[in-house]
């Protein structure tokens, strides 16, 4: 597998480290209620399909981004910095 | 009824040109409805069938399977069993489990090949030692067994590994003697012919496609082969676990990863054990066929592809070197991979879904094959009596939000990590 870094262009998947599905908002720790914190820490994105996860070029860039993958053939749509992400609410 | 494979069988049927032997299993239409339907015809789907009849006379019971029996993980593992872990929830679950292969065969009437080989985890550093004496305390504790080796004990089981290696000198290891390796087709084989003798109806090419409800209730399963009711319906559907239960409407604190596993060209007999390199994740085994049999890490990335990349291959590769330099003059014959539920902490989950008469079977992360008799005995007393079994009380689905969580890596919520 390689990912295109959109500032050091392709590269072995062996120079990335994984994170894993794109989760919501972190909730606020001190006012959130144990369910609350309970979804966004342990119900994470697990699509048989297209998912958007996060990846850190750890031996590149030191950028987080964003990839756009497909879980069933491991196939890259897209590929962007995690800084341009619109959070979501 | 059942033919009983005997010594007489065997006989018999080398005498009249292997003519008399008869499908193992029937392969029946399904019903209408059943008062139990497995989902996932692999090895936990048809011990839990299994235990629900030999144990619980329930018979009326399908095992639901989209490809064939047998066709998932309970066919790509490193056929490895062992109890060797540390922490209360988990000894008690494994050790049952391996009690329970000890007897396997004899109560299947079916030879699986169980062989009690020993496992052996290799430490290379004075502080990993501590920590397998520990574990190996721990473990002796709960009455299972365990040993602490010395370098020179070591070294008389398996002289040939790479005792001076610079980085990973072996120092010695924790040995589990009742640990070993199944034939692991054999297991499928063996459940389905003795669940189907019990009047189980084994339902193949049949994938579900909806689990249907009235309220909070389930009331059946839809298929590719049509709708089927069902009072109760158990999930054991391994790295599909989230697909399934999605169907619900459920969330489950699972990734789905793969895992590679790999065997070499067959050899004359050259190792005698399980053994475990303790300074990176690799182990390694003989069949019986002769390939050595072996494998590491998750790629690490969600994935249902059942493939895996090329840096594990490489990674397994160079642990195998540092162990065994002699394995560099054998050829990798095949690879391959499997889709794990990987749970949030590392351990399974056997509980009830929340949603009357659904149940669920999970999380079974790198260990799920080691764990199909206990899986089944303690999956079947859930369903027959609505509550968990004593050695598998500690497997809750709520166990994330409420804090009781069993984490024998000390991981934290990071499945690539488990």
């Amino acid at each position: 597998m390689r990912i295109t870094c959109p500032y050091c262009g392709e590269r072995d998947v062996r120079e990335f480290s994984y994170l894993g599905g794109e989760p919501g908002p972190r909730p606020e720790g001190r006012d959130a209620d144990i369910e609350t914190m309970f979804e966004h820490v342990y119900q994470r994105p697990n699509p048989a399909g297209p998912i958007r996860e996060y990846w850190y070029h750890a031996a590149g860039c030191h950028s987080w981004l964003i990839a756009e993958r497909d879980t069933r053939t491991h196939a890259i749509a897209a590929v962007t910095a995690a800084a341009d992400r619109e959070v979501r609410s | 009824m059942m033919t009983r494979y005997s010594i007489f069988s065997v006989v018999k049927n080398a005498l009249t040109g292997q003519r008399g032997w008869q499908p193992a299993w029937r392969d029946p239409a399904p019903k209408p409805a059943y008062d139990v339907i497995i989902v996932g015809g692999g090895g936990h789907g048809l011990a839990t069938a299994y235990y629900l009849a030999s144990q619980h006379g329930i018979t009326n019971v399908a095992v639901i399977e989209k490809g064939y029996l047998g066709s998932g993980n309970v066919g790509r593992n490193t056929t490895i069993i062992r109890s060797n872990y540390l922490l209360p929830g988990n000894t008690p679950f494994y050790e049952w489990s391996l009690k329970l292969w000890e007897g396997l065969e004899q109560d299947i009437n079916y030879n699986a090949m169980v062989s009690q080989r020993g496992v052996l985890n290799l430490c290379h550093s004075d502080a990993q030692r501590d920590a397998y004496a520990r574990r190996g305390n721990a473990m002796r504790f709960a009455g299972v067994d365990a040993e602490l080796l010395d370098r020179e004990q070591v070294r008389e089981m398996v002289p040939f590994l790479d005792f001076e290696n610079g980085r990973f000198p072996i120092r010695g290891g924790l040995l589990q003697r009742r640990g070993g390796s199944v034939r692991h087709d054999a297991v499928a084989w063996g459940y389905a012919r003795a669940a189907d003798a019990r009047g189980v109806d084994l339902i193949q090419n049949c994938e579900v496609t909806g689990l249907r409800r009235e309220g909070n209730r389930i009331v059946g399963v839809e298929t590719t082969r049509g709708y089927i009711g069902a009072k109760k319906v158990g999930l054991a559907v391994a790295g599909n676990s989230g697909r399934v239960a999605g169907m619900a409407g459920l969330t489950l604190p699972i990734e789905t990863h793969v895992l590679q596993a790999f065997v070499s060209e067959a050899l004359k007999p050259l190792i005698d054990t399980v053994v475990t390199f303790g300074a990176g994740h690799f182990y390694i085994s003989q069949s019986d066929k002769g390939g050595l049999v072996f494998g590491g890490d998750i790629d690490g990335y969600n994935s249902y592809a059942q493939r895996g990349n090329m840096p594990i291959i490489e990674d397994v590769a160079e642990c195998a070197m540092a162990l065994w330099p002699a394995i560099g003059r054998v050829r990798m014959l095949r690879q391959w991979g499997g889709v794990m539920d990987m749970s949030m902490d590392g351990s399974p989950i056997i509980d009830h879904t929340g949603i009357d008469g659904l149940y669920l079977n999970a999380g079974w992360c790198y260990g799920g094959f080691k764990a199909t008799p206990a899986s089944g005995w303690c999956f079947a007393h859930l369903i027959a009596r609505d509550q968990p079994h004593e050695v598998a009380t500690a497997y809750r689905l709520d166990r994330f939000a409420t804090g009781r969580l069993i984490d024998e890596k000390g991981a934290g919520a990071q499945p690539n990590l488990h």
